[in-house]
């Protein structure tokens, strides 16, 4: 069973110039009594999104504006997902139409449950992010690359290296499910539980 | 050469206790692959196991270890009228009863409403004596770190998470770096655990132990009850860290004394161990899980607990803080400025005098017994402010009971609180119990998020003495006016 795959792409950005966006203001808690992992695209940054009748937009939330409707890469800040453990966040963000967010740095949790999902995540220096926010002010129509064999995304005709956990790399560019490769160790588990069921 | 040489001798025999947790656990390891961690104790609970469950299916995979995987209801059931079908939130109920079918399908053993066990899982676990020294122990819940305060190695995971440990009993992991918090001296009185957590986010910053595992220890945190050091440990995720440890000692096996069952005879009945062999050698080995003298952390952070007041929050994250006899910040950047608008607060007031509407008593950082307890001495005899709403909810049934079996009960709500049913309740607004839009709420939870405990809310987080004080007031207080001797 392969999980998602991600694939290069070159996109317009979606920038959310905030610090600290919790996994509560990506995907409210009153949206997580849903037992699958359809329609949260819709619920997606909600409470800023929408006014309290929960369906008038705010005309000044990114989202919202035309200039950023076809971004595929959402350009965040610093500690972008923290809170919640909630893997709804990604499959929000997901279910909006992104397949990559660049942020200054990621909340732990929140890494993890997008590594899983095909979302990916790179991380680059405070200063490159500042410009890119600053960029995408002046001209929304400019495009980020990303490749993710050689770990570049491309800004400005300028191609900035990002590091990434050489795992994630390889379950991100072959569809490799964990569960599959975990259970490929079956032998060494069950060697584990011998012992631990023993003591 | 020499030198170097002893110097890695050294430092391969000197561990801190998440390194020892760590190797422990250690199934398979392998360059440039992630660690395969084994699990002793997997809690789940409605709102994180759905898609995991139906992942299973898919796979055609069983449950691998359902002796080792213990669920309970707590984040969307309702916390009044729960047995008056249906919810009002049908989705709350289709999901809690999907959780039910599942364990049934799979042989897990639940906690579930009609249960004397049912609560929140970080306060159940610990209850039910299964939060042990040395385990590794994970939830479909950032708050899982609440469990480190045994010396366990305990983290929150998602959903895809959870199916792998449903499936396989493991978990692919990354090894943290590691951070001694070391709290000195001795807490002033009316200054409790909450406080010291407040604090230590405040400093670090929410983001500041992202990629770090934490250990607590030092003379105020020996000091702590087991119940105030898991109010600690479970808001380490509120500093973005991985998980929060304390050192098991006497205070711990005190309290596992009571609650462990020995032998492998039903291990939800709680009588007190006998003197047996096996206890003895049962204890011996958790007070062994310590960091060794001398061992390496990456960081160290060290408070004077002396210099820590009071704690309440201002803003729309818990490192936005400030203690209470401090002003809080002027509007210097835009973060700040969003966060003062959200909040109505006008930047360098103080947080003393700021009327409330709402009280919170509950969540899985202060639900416990003793956090009922320190609320009761405080409201006894008293009445809440007129105008203000105070829902007192207890962590788990247990707790309730031993609450009504004290008179707790009584106290709260002849003070004019509500007395309700154990749940997560107006922490996470997905049950029914929310904050209206732009009122104020002294809550005892961790999370201060814009929306989190309802559209527009506003919290101000504080310990549970301080909420008392403030249900009491109608406005914030400072709890050091309140000792009572």
């Amino acid at each position: 069973m392969k999980s998602s795959q991600f694939k290069d792409l070159t996109s317009t950005l979606a920038p959310l110039m905030r610090d600290n966006v919790d996994t509560d203001q990506i995907i409210p808690a009153r949206f997580l009594t849903a037992t699958d992992k359809k329609g949260f695209g819709m619920r997606l940054f909600m409470d800023l999104r929408y006014e309290d009748d929960g369906f008038t937009p705010k005309p000044d939330f990114v989202l919202n504006q035309k200039k950023y409707k076809s971004a595929k890469i959402l350009l965040a800040h610093e500690n972008f997902g923290c809170g919640s453990s909630r893997e709804h966040a990604p499959w929000a963000i997901i279910g909006a139409g992104f397949t990559a967010v660049i942020a200054v740095s990621f909340a732990d949790i929140f890494k993890n449950n997008s590594a899983k999902n095909g979302l990916l995540l790179v991380e680059l220096p405070r200063e490159v992010i500042d410009a890119m926010h600053a960029d995408v002010e002046k001209n929304p129509k400019e495009k980020a690359s990303i490749n993710l064999e050689k770990q570049t995304l491309t800004w400005k005709k300028q191609a900035h290296t990002f590091a990434i956990n050489p795992f994630v790399k390889k379950c991100l560019m072959e569809g490799l499910d964990d569960i599959g490769y975990t259970l490929s160790f079956a032998k060494e588990i069950k060697s584990f539980e011998n012992t631990r069921d023993q003591a | 050469m020499a030198k170097a040489k002893t110097e890695t001798t050294s430092k391969a025999t000197k561990k801190t206790l998440y390194e020892k947790l760590w190797d422990a656990h250690v199934v398979r390891e392998a360059k440039g692959e992630p660690t395969i961690l084994y699990i002793d104790l997997h809690l789940i609970h409605e709102v994180t196991t759905p898609q995991a469950f139906t992942g299973l299916h898919n796979r055609k995979l069983p449950v691998r270890r359902t002796d080792l995987t213990i669920a309970t209801m707590d984040h969307s059931v309702p916390s009044a009228n729960r047995k008056k079908l249906p919810w009002p939130d049908v989705m709350a109920q289709k999901q809690v009863e999907m959780l039910a079918k599942n364990c049934k399908k799979h042989g897990i053993t639940l906690y579930g409403l009609d249960s004397e066990h049912q609560g929140i899982v970080h306060v159940i676990g610990p209850e039910l004596g299964i939060t042990q020294p040395g385990k590794t122990i994970v939830c479909g819940d950032s708050h899982t770190s609440t469990h480190g305060a045994f010396g366990a190695l305990a983290f929150g995971i998602g959903t895809s998470e959870v199916e792998h440990v449903l499936a396989t009993q493991c978990l692919l992991q990354n090894k943290t770096k590691t951070m001694a918090i070391t709290v000195n001296g001795s807490l002033k009185p009316g200054v409790y655990s909450k406080d010291i957590i407040l604090r230590i986010i405040h400093e670090l910053g929410i983001g500041g132990g992202t990629g770090y595992t934490f250990e607590y220890r030092g003379s105020a945190i020996r000091a702590l009850s087991m119940e105030a050091r898991m109010s600690i440990c479970n808001m380490s995720i509120e500093a973005g860290a991985r998980a929060g440890i304390i050192a098991p000692d006497q205070t711990t096996i005190d309290y596992l004394e009571k609650r462990v069952k020995f032998k492998n005879d039903g291990r939800l009945q709680v009588p007190t161990m006998d003197r047996s062999a096996e206890k003895k050698q049962a204890i011996a080995k958790w007070l062994s899980w310590q960091s060794d003298e001398g061992a390496k952390f990456d960081e160290e952070l060290i408070i004077d607990a002396a210099t820590i007041e009071p704690m309440v929050t201002w803003g729309t994250n818990p490192g936005m803080s400030v203690g209470i006899s401090q002003k809080i910040p002027k509007e210097e950047n835009e973060d700040i400025k969003k966060a003062l608008e959200y909040m109505g607060l006008k930047g360098g007031q103080m947080m003393r005098g700021q009327k409330i509407d709402y009280v919170f008593f509950g969540s899985c950082t202060n639900s416990r017994i003793e956090d009922l307890r320190i609320e009761a001495n405080i409201l006894k005899g008293k009445k809440i402010a007129p105008g203000v709403t105070v829902f007192a909810v207890p962590g788990s049934f247990e707790v309730k009971k031993q609450a009504e079996a004290e008179g707790l009960h009584k106290i709260f709500l002849d003070a004019g609180c509500e007395w309700r049913e154990a749940g997560c309740s107006m922490c996470i607004g997905m049950n029914g119990d929310l904050v209206p839009s732009g009122k104020y709420c002294a809550s005892t939870s961790n999370r201060n998020f814009i929306g989190r405990q309802g559209r527009g809310a506003r919290t101000l987080l504080m310990s549970p003495a301080m909420a008392a004080v403030a249900a009491i007031l109608g406005a914030v207080g400072d709890s050091r006016d309140y000792i009572k001797i």
